[in-house]
């Protein structure tokens, strides 16, 4: 009767022992390469390190003034450089600015990654049927994995800092530019393509002339919702010690301060609106082409 | 046979899981409906032959499914055959290799198709440029290259214009203007008018007309509207379930029709446009007051009739008179045929 009311599990000792060797066998490969890996990701580290310092210690106006020009030459909107520099004035005002401007160097850094990792991995899923399925699953994982649990052998490995931090980041962040990359090649109109084959094109003129062009506002919607899963990111990577914005809120769960916590998380969401409003009229901008009414 | 720019020798496509081996199936007289019952295989070509003659506008027509997008397609390999030859200037296309077949696309054979196909993130100019970019042509000659098409095409002053700006027919000029610029000595055009209403048609045939009178490049131009293929064809082919069913000058197929099938095809037509006064002049001359070409059309013949109030014309050819025509001859000519007995059975 036992068979019915308990499952049949492996045997205690056996699944012990399974465990046991996976964590033992990853410990050895982590002291064995775990420096070589940390000495590959170094560069990434000065680079992040030297965008950080360059943002805090850079003196607060000049980076006022160029995040308002930034703003203009995204959204050509008024409107929106006023609203992006009073959040600005706001968050500085309630002494926020230095954790601000380190998140603002890691999610910018973490953009950067993705988007030279990802774009490639989504050119690659639309021109191949086969890689497309072998990596759909990958993002899958990588999108739906409780953040935790690949912050385990990050940690082992890179120990805690900034660049497990960026990669935790990075891994959450990067399956939407992927996916919409590769969606946005696929969509490409199949009477352009054929157009540009009986040209005589090669794959890579046709790739660079005609799919990448034409995918490009799905590629940038891809980037936008990058962006926004970085940001969203930035208190987990608080947790393995990345500075900004995430470092405050998880000091005001522990201790319970209502104020600070509120004060930061609004903080990562202005950041977050003004990305996303700059970026998507960026967008609409690049479509200039579709005006007028005969639709191609 | 020298005459010949491209010839399409027994070409086969079969399209489905293993066409190689229902190749024989259609050899052997299997037709495409029982192939598809049958086999699970379409039938998309033929065995199909056909020469097409240097500088002339060979016209391919049928219905739709007839495979004549198909046939185009093979000419520069947009489809792969599953059997047969097509050569071009002697070279078997088919036999090309990638790096090949790529210069064989840039600077041989350009395409116009039926839905524009432009690049619509690109400019009137960029979009004609397009083909020379490809052709790695140095960017200051291209666009002056570019510039002497839109003239040609009648779209000066819309340079900078991108194509959903532009109606239909413009867009088409475009198309036209982007196949020319390469200088391929061959132009296939893919149903190039079809989407355009009748008056845009009839001007795009006009421009094509008036372009392939200075040009005399070798033009393939599918077609499932009989009136385009008989005013812009030097000679025609008719398609039916991926074969051939008739190949000839205009005036061959309308005086004589092989089948039911194409005599039903000339039904509507109006014949008096197409054919010439040499059809029906008898070869004793007579010297008469009023007098027609015999290169002339009927239609025009009867006007030149019917204003002198004349029932018969002498007929001159190179200004030497050949003989004459009567106004009942013409008029039976153009009398449209008695419909076929087995009237749509096959479609």
């Amino acid at each position: 009767m036992s068979f019915f009311t308990e499952f049949p599990t492996m045997e205690r000792q056996a699944l012990r022992d399974l465990k046991k060797g996976i964590d033992g066998s990853f410990r050895d490969f982590s002291r064995e390469y775990g420096e070589l890996i940390e000495n590959i990701f170094h560069p990434l580290l000065m680079f992040l390190k030297w965008f950080q310092d360059l943002l805090v210690e850079t003196p607060w106006p000049v980076v006022l003034v160029v995040i308002g020009a930034l703003a203009w030459i995204g959204s050509r909107n008024w409107w929106l450089v006023a609203g992006t520099i009073a959040a600005f004035l706001f968050i500085g005002y309630l002494d926020m600015w230095e954790d601000t401007m380190s998140t603002l160097a890691i999610v910018s850094v973490a953009t950067l990654i993705c988007i030279a990792v990802g774009i490639p991995f989504g050119i690659l899923m639309a021109r191949n049927d086969r890689v497309q399925s072998a990596i759909l699953p990958v993002l899958d994982i990588m999108q739906t994995i409780p953040s935790f649990v690949y912050l385990i052998p990050v940690v082992m490995l890179l120990g805690i800092g900034k660049v497990p931090g960026l990669i935790a980041v990075c891994v959450y962040a990067v399956p939407p530019i992927v996916r919409l990359t590769n969606l946005g090649i696929r969509l490409v109109d199949k009477d352009v393509l054929e157009a540009a084959d009986a040209f005589g094109s090669s794959y890579r003129e046709r790739l660079f002339n005609v799919q990448m062009p034409l995918a490009l506002p799905n590629i940038f919607a891809g980037v936008n919702q990058t962006i926004m899963m970085a940001l969203s990111m930035v208190v987990i990577a608080a947790m393995i010690g990345v500075p900004g914005l995430g470092v405050p809120v998880l000091r005001a769960i522990s201790n319970q301060y209502l104020a600070l916590g509120m004060m930061n998380g609004l903080a990562i969401v202005a950041i977050a609106i003004i990305f996303d409003r700059v970026s998507q009229s960026y967008g609409r901008r690049l479509q200039k082409h579709r005006e007028g009414g005969h639709g191609v | 046979m020298s005459d010949s720019k491209v010839s399409i020798k027994n070409l086969f496509k079969i399209f489905g899981g293993n066409p190689k081996k229902m190749v024989a199936h259609v050899e052997n007289g299997m037709g495409k409906q029982e192939l598809l019952e049958k086999h699970r295989h379409v039938l998309g070509l033929n065995d199909v032959n056909i020469e097409i003659k240097e500088r002339h506008v060979q016209v391919i027509m049928g219905l739709s499914g007839s495979g004549k997008s198909t046939l185009i397609r093979h000419v520069n390999r947009l489809i792969e055959p599953t059997e047969g030859e097509i050569l071009v200037d002697g070279e078997n296309v088919l036999g090309m290799a990638d790096e090949q077949l790529r210069d064989f696309r840039r600077f041989k054979a350009s395409m116009v198709f039926q839905k524009f196909a432009l690049l619509p993130h690109r400019s009137v100019v960029d979009n004609v440029m397009y083909g020379l970019n490809i052709q790695k042509v140095a960017k200051d000659q291209a666009r002056d290259r570019a510039q002497r098409w839109i003239d040609a095409v009648g779209l000066s002053g819309f340079e900078s214009h991108y194509p959903a700006q532009l109606s239909g027919g413009m867009q088409q000029r475009v198309g036209l203007a982007r196949a020319l610029a390469t200088d391929a000595e061959i132009l296939l055009m893919d149903e190039a008018f079809s989407a355009l209403d009748p008056l845009i048609r009839t001007d795009m045939q006009n421009v094509l007309l008036e372009l392939q009178d200075e040009l005399h490049k070798t033009i393939i131009f599918i077609t499932h509207d009989l009136d385009e293929a008989l005013r812009i064809g030097d000679s025609i082919v008719i398609l039916r379930d991926g074969a051939v069913v008739q190949q000839g000058t205009p005036q061959e197929i309308i005086l004589k029709p092989v089948d039911d099938y194409v005599s039903d095809f000339i039904q509507e037509i109006n014949r008096a446009r197409v054919l010439l006064v040499d059809s029906v002049s008898t070869s004793t001359p007579k010297e008469l007051s009023c007098q027609v070409e015999s290169s002339a059309k009927i239609e025009e013949a009867l006007q030149i009739l019917n204003n002198a109030k004349a029932t018969e014309a002498a007929v001159s050819m190179n200004g030497a008179i050949t003989g004459s025509v009567t106004l009942e001859a013409m008029i039976e000519a153009v009398a449209k045929p008695e419909p076929s007995k087995k009237e749509k059975a096959y479609r």
